[in-house]
């Protein structure tokens, strides 16, 4: 496979986070189209070029109904064929925040074979939207290649007020851990496992990222765009020289994942 | 058919909407209320068959996996309410005509189901409440916490279809109306302008009155309307830009000064005399427009919506941002929105029930809806929120203020737009109903207990996604070159918008191609209705095709309703027939000059001072809890403020991201080091001591911030938001020149220039008998360009071993400080500024943090010292040794007090931290500026030796964090 990476961003009305996912994947080294979801569906062959397929933050409809419903359930209606394709051709796929949302209502995530949703991002246990930073750690056995390579814990910001993570019985949760699906959980700093604030929803199993069977679908409620440069990072006046940008790591596992495949 | 669909969480899932209603429920003393679960109920209408709306509940309105729905036809007797035994049902809906904005968004779900013969699409919401409660403690729950009766209503299932049919049933037929004003005498017409809600003085009506005498006709009613909406306070600003004979009483001489406008001879003034070449467009369009860097251009505008929000506070605010967010898309050919700020002014959230005027909603209720309408609105335009202030006082009980600002980026091109006879007048956005009729008419009168009843039509419903899509649409055809000019919908509806887009050349516009949200508007309320969310372009007959093409592509509503002409006239039609044929000269230029009457008479307060506490820690907590002092987190949590990713300085930060910081700063490109800081001042307990001092405070407290980050001061320009009483009363406006004198003074000291600005006056709640003006209150927000945002410092203490340096005296100011509020003292000597030494010590002290010398800056203003340092320290997670007798200050007799030293609010003060290394620097950095090394950065405590050396405070640094986070936690 060639050196460029293509991606698209899927966007429509309500979609805030496409220009700063733009901008990550571009540091990441790939080439970014933005389309709004218009100007695919109908239209043929749409995604025959693309190797990462985005669907970034936002409230997509203005989150009626439940947030990422809407969308979900018009990705479903209208672009469900051309989406199974891409995945057929090994395409990548990662849904952050609101796209997290509509991947997990259009049943796309955890995934089956006919796309029945399992699992679910309710009301944050506060009954209020939550914008503050998360420490994130991979659950051991992860099989997302998003999170390849990414061994120490993740600082990320959330902003979300519908984030917790339900899975229709136990019994899901602990297939979804059996096969490597759960990929991210809520920590302390130091790793550990915690609740509010450090979990800023309630989920369960502070669960805040999961991805399909291939682990090459991949969704999570934190921002990753978002701390792509250290002068993103709340407190980086106080980091004495050391320059992190942990979000960065993701976007560049996607990339390096394509150029090997 | 009808049908009716209910959905609600399965019994095993948390309800966090129930579960806050039901912690309402027991704030009221409702106790016996031990549940509340929410229902979403839906109202389908149309030809949908039992399995389509088996179909619709299954995908797209039921979350499976948490919850359940059922649903049934609604002549169905049996398929009543859900409510079970022991569980009361209390439905709410929007009240017809109120736009429902979950419509739009589930028919078009529906249209993706595939799925046709859908009508209309209603919702609403049932609360199932479970306990022992009467029907009149059921009255008190609904109208205290489930609805607001100027939107909503409570349903009564049997009611419903008849409802739903209300506004069916309103037919329009055309129909000219002219006004009977010829022959009329001026009371005669002064009654008239009362009954119309049109708010013209009796002078305007005699005016009006001539100039259509002397055409030999009548107005239509639509031409009346205009000409009150154009010459209302709000869009005119009448007192700020009239005469006033002012008379200062504190002077020798009490002759009258004349001032010919206000705002001209002093705001602006001091932009014109300080004639900056960055200032690119100041004072003329919907926002100022300054240089930011060879490229761009940065843009920002402050408003105010006071009375929206005190009706109705939740969508009162969230119609304020998108406003002012449309503002900045009006603005030149349209800017993009980077940064929301917002400031709030509210009674105490502890006032009792009892001791509120009638007719006002509790402090608290106001409080929540209006933060939650700004959250909603904001974090679904995508703009992050990341500055802004929130100040209490009783008199704000029934009229709270909301002032919210918008800051743009644009292309240096478009800066200016500009419409030309021939091109098309098009309107795009949200369509027009019947909301917010008379709001710019009614906003210019004082708020009473009746406003809730009179003004039902003057409350606007918001939908941020339909202004998301405008923004996301409009930059594109800007940068296409498809319009020559665009502005905003805002007060005054089209008649503002159109008329001003057309004052220099004409314009003819047929009012029945404007998109309706639904039949029954007559032709002048479509002229005047306050929808939201709708914006208007001219359009070059050559782009119109493009243009409709690209807003198709993106489900954006648009509608050809006119175009520009060379008559210099303002021309409507109805279905042909002209309504309105107004002589923009007239339109624009002649209202009628009124002197108005000011007086200043300091207000007599008599000193109040005490014996100093032998220890100070207990006050020192106490100042950090004072509502004004304390911590927002719990607001700030809401809002996004990192969407865009660009944030670089956060509203809290430090090592646990819980610290205050003093201006924003944002990095509008991420291939730039280049960045704009954005921060505010305001205090209104200085208000109302003198408003001259509180304008020099305000702007040097904004100024202050924006030094302390890293600002360039001599990029820095500044807004004014005035939110006054009533000033036909002389005293009142007597105020109001005088904070303009301090404004003017101010700006033309530092250097600085006013760019945009906006008053609000009659800012009055008159309940039994009694009018309560809010204190004089002003708003100075400020916008500089920082060269590095690598080089930005934060207020949070950095490392032990480092010393602290104050820069700045302090003087005995405790007049409107919070340490006297705290303690129930009084004292007229408020905070001066020496603006020739005050500007030294900003200018160097910015010199010194853009050099990279100090480790952490915090400005000084409520609180004093004492504040300012605990704040660095729990920020920094650090404690501090500070010795008070170190302090510059020039404090003599009585006043030497350690009381003074700590918590005077002095202008001109900053803290500093360095490491000792760089001290040598740092001091000549600071040469001609007062500041001494008062201390230095060490473990966890927080300890301050007075002058007799013992230790005035002394307290952990978790202890005084506590202190500032916990009056607001909740």
């Amino acid at each position: 496979m060639s050196g460029t990476v293509q991606v698209l961003i899927i966007r429509t009305a309500g979609t805030n986070c496409d220009r700063e996912t733009q901008s990550a994947f571009e540091l990441a080294g790939a080439r970014v189209a933005v389309r709004h979801v218009n100007e695919l569906t109908g239209a043929r062959r749409v995604f025959d070029d693309v190797q990462i397929i985005a669907l970034p933050g936002g409230f997509t409809y203005g989150d009626d109904i439940a947030a990422g419903k809407i969308l979900a359930n018009e990705l479903r209606m209208r672009l469900q064929e051309p989406l199974r394709r891409f995945l057929e051709r090994n395409g990548l796929i990662i849904g952050i925040c609101n796209g997290f949302q509509a991947l997990v209502k259009m049943g796309m995530l955890p995934g089956n074979a006919d796309w029945t949703q399992e699992v679910t991002l309710a009301g944050n246990d506060s009954g209020l939207f939550e914008a503050r930073w998360v420490y994130l750690r991979r659950f051991p056995g992860a099989r997302c290649v998003w999170t390849r390579g990414i061994e120490n814990l993740l600082y990320l910001p959330v902003a979300h007020g519908e984030g917790k993570f339900i899975a229709r019985n136990p019994q899901c949760i602990q297939r979804l851990a059996g096969a490597g699906q759960l990929v991210l959980r809520y920590c302390t700093r130091a790793g550990e496992v915690t609740g509010y604030p450090g979990n800023p929803n309630g989920s369960q199993e502070h669960v805040a990222g999961i991805c399909d069977e291939t682990g090459r679908v991949f969704g999570l409620m934190p921002h990753p765009e978002r701390f792509v440069l250290t002068t993103q990072h709340p407190h980086w006046t106080r980091l004495n020289g050391r320059r992190p940008a942990d979000g960065l790591a993701v976007f560049q596992a996607g990339v390096q994942y394509v150029r090997q495949s | 058919m009808i049908w009716r669909v209910e959905v609600q969480y399965k019994k095993k899932i948390i309800d966090p909407e129930g579960a806050g209603i039901l912690k309402g429920i027991h704030d009221l003393g409702i106790r016996d209320v031990c549940a509340v679960r929410m229902a979403q109920v839906y109202l389908f209408e149309g030809e949908l068959a039992e399995a389509d709306v088996a179909r619709i509940c299954d995908v797209l309105l039921c979350d499976p996996v948490i919850q359940e729905y059922r649903f049934g036809s609604l002549a169905d007797a049996k398929f009543r309410q859900s409510a079970g035994r022991g569980i009361h049902g209390v439905e709410i809906a929007y009240n017809p005509g109120v736009m429902d904005p979950w419509e739009e968004s589930t028919s078009k779900g529906i249209r993706d189901l595939g799925i046709k013969g859908l009508s209309s699409v209603k919702t609403g919401k049932l609360f199932l409440i479970a306990g022992e409660v009467s029907e009149k403690q059921l009255t008190t729950i609904a109208e205290k916490l489930l609805f607001n009766k100027i939107i909503q209503h409570r349903v009564r299932i049997e009611d419903l279809e008849r409802t739903l049919n209300a506004h069916k049933e309103i037919g329009y037929q055309f129909k000219k109306i002219t006004a009977e004003i010829l022959g009329k005498t001026p009371d005669e017409l002064t009654a008239l302008s009362k009954q119309w809600q049109l708010s013209l003085s009796r002078d305007e009506m005699v005016v009006i009155q001539q100039h259509f005498a002397a055409q030999g006709r009548n107005p239509t009613d639509c031409e009346l309307e205009t000409i009150a909406q154009t010459w209302s306070e709000h869009c005119m600003h009448k007192t700020m830009r009239g005469t006033i004979d002012f008379t200062d009483t504190t002077k020798k001489s009490r002759k009258p000064q004349r001032i010919v406008n206000l705002l001209k001879s002093t705001i602006m003034a001091a932009t014109e005399e300080l004639n900056k070449p960055w200032c690119v467009s100041v004072f003329r369009d919907n926002a100022g427009i300054v240089r930011f860097d060879s490229a761009q251009h940065i843009c920002f505008k402050v408003e105010t919506h006071n009375h929206p929000s005190a009706l109705d506070p939740y969508g009162g605010a969230g119609t304020g941002i998108g406003g002012v967010i449309r503002d900045i898309l009006g603005v030149g050919l349209g800017a993009k929105p980077i940064l929301n700020t917002d400031v709030f002014c509210f009674g105490p959230p502890d006032t009792p029930a009892a001791a509120l005027p009638a007719g006002t909603l509790h402090p608290k209720r106001i409080m929540k809806g209006v933060v939650a309408g700004v959250r909603d609105y904001g974090n679904r335009m995508g703009i992050p929120t990341a500055n802004g202030a929130v100040i209490f006082d009783t008199r704000y009980i029934g009229n709270p203020l909301v002032f919210c600002g918008t800051v743009g980026i644009m292309p240096k091109s478009a800066s200016f737009g500009k419409a030309s006879a021939g091109e098309y007048v098009v309107v795009i956005g949200g369509r027009t109903g019947r909301d917010g009729i008379h709001g710019a008419t009614f906003s210019s009168l004082e708020l009473s207990h009746e406003s809730e009843t009179v003004s039902n039509g003057a409350v606007q419903i918001g939908n941020a996604i339909t202004e998301k899509k405008v923004l996301d649409v409009l930059l594109q055809a800007r940068d296409k070159g498809y319009f020559s000019a665009v502005t905003d919908c805002g007060a005054g509806g089209l008649s503002s918008a159109v008329g001003e887009m057309g004052a220099a050349a004409g314009v003819r516009v047929d009012l029945e191609k404007v998109p309706l949200k639904y039949r029954g508007l007559s032709y002048t309320e479509i002229w005047i209705s306050e929808a939201q969310e709708r914006m208007v372009l001219a359009v070059p007959p050559k782009k119109l095709k493009a243009l409709l093409e690209l807003l198709a592509r993106e489900n954006v509503d648009a509608a050809v309703i006119g175009r520009f002409t060379e008559t210099k006239r303002l021309q409507l039609f109805m279905q042909g027939e002209c309504v309105g044929d107004i002589d923009m000269h007239f339109l624009h230029k002649g209202v009628p000059a009124v002197v108005r009457r000011a007086v200043w008479k300091p207000p007599r307060i008599r000193p109040v001072r005490r014996k100093e506490p032998a220890a100070l820690t207990k006050a020192l907590c106490a100042v950090l809890g004072d509502l004004n002092v304390c911590s927002k987190e719990g607001i700030i949590r809401q809002y996004d403020h990192e969407v865009q990713g660009m944030s670089v300085l956060k509203p809290l930060a430090g090592a646990r991201n819980d610290g205050p910081q003093d201006a924003a700063v944002l990095r509008p490109r991420p291939d730039s080091a280049r960045g704009i800081a954005v921060a505010c001042g305001i205090n209104s307990r200085f208000g109302e001591i003198d408003p001259y001092w509180m304008a020099a405070a305000v702007i040097e407290e904004a100024l202050r911030q924006i030094v302390c980050v890293g600002g360039l001061l001599s990029r820095t320009a500044i807004l004014d938001n005035f939110s006054w009483g009533n000033t036909a009363r002389p005293e009142c406006l007597g105020e109001l020149v005088r904070a303009c004198f301090g404004c003017y003074d101010a700006a033309v000291a530092f250097d600085v220039p006013f760019i945009s600005g906006k008053d609000s006056l009659n800012n009055e709640y008159a309940a039994g008998g009694r009018t309560i003006s809010i204190p004089p209150t002003l708003l100075i927000s400020a916008l500089s360009v920082v060269e590095n945002v690598e080089a930005v410092v934060s207020a949070d203490a950095k490392r032990a071993g480092n010393l602290i340096y104050v820069a700045g005296k302090t003087y005995d100011e405790m007049g409107g400080s919070a340490y006297f509020v705290v303690q129930g003292w009084r004292d007229p000597a408020l905070p001066r500024v020496r603006f020739a030494q005050s500007r030294k010590t900003l200018e160097q002290v910015s010199a010194a943090v853009r050099a990279g010398v100090v480790s952490s800056c915090h400005d000084c203003s409520e609180g004093g010292l004492a504040v300012a340092l605990a704040e660095m320290a729990f920020a920094g997670d650090l404690g501090m040794e500070v010795d008070a007798r170190k302090i510059p200050q020039q404090l003599s007799g009585p006043a030497r007090r350690d009381d003074v030293l700590l918590f005077s609010e002095s202008n001109s003060r900053f803290v500093l931290e360095v490491a000792p290394e760089k001290c040598t620097e740092l001091r000549r950095w600071l040469r001609g500026v007062p500041h001494a090394c008062i201390g230095r950065v060490a473990g966890q405590d927080f300890v301050v030796s007075g002058m007799d050396q013992k230790p005035v405070v002394r307290a952990d640094i978790q202890t005084l964090r506590q202190a500032w986070q916990q009056p607001l936690r909740w």
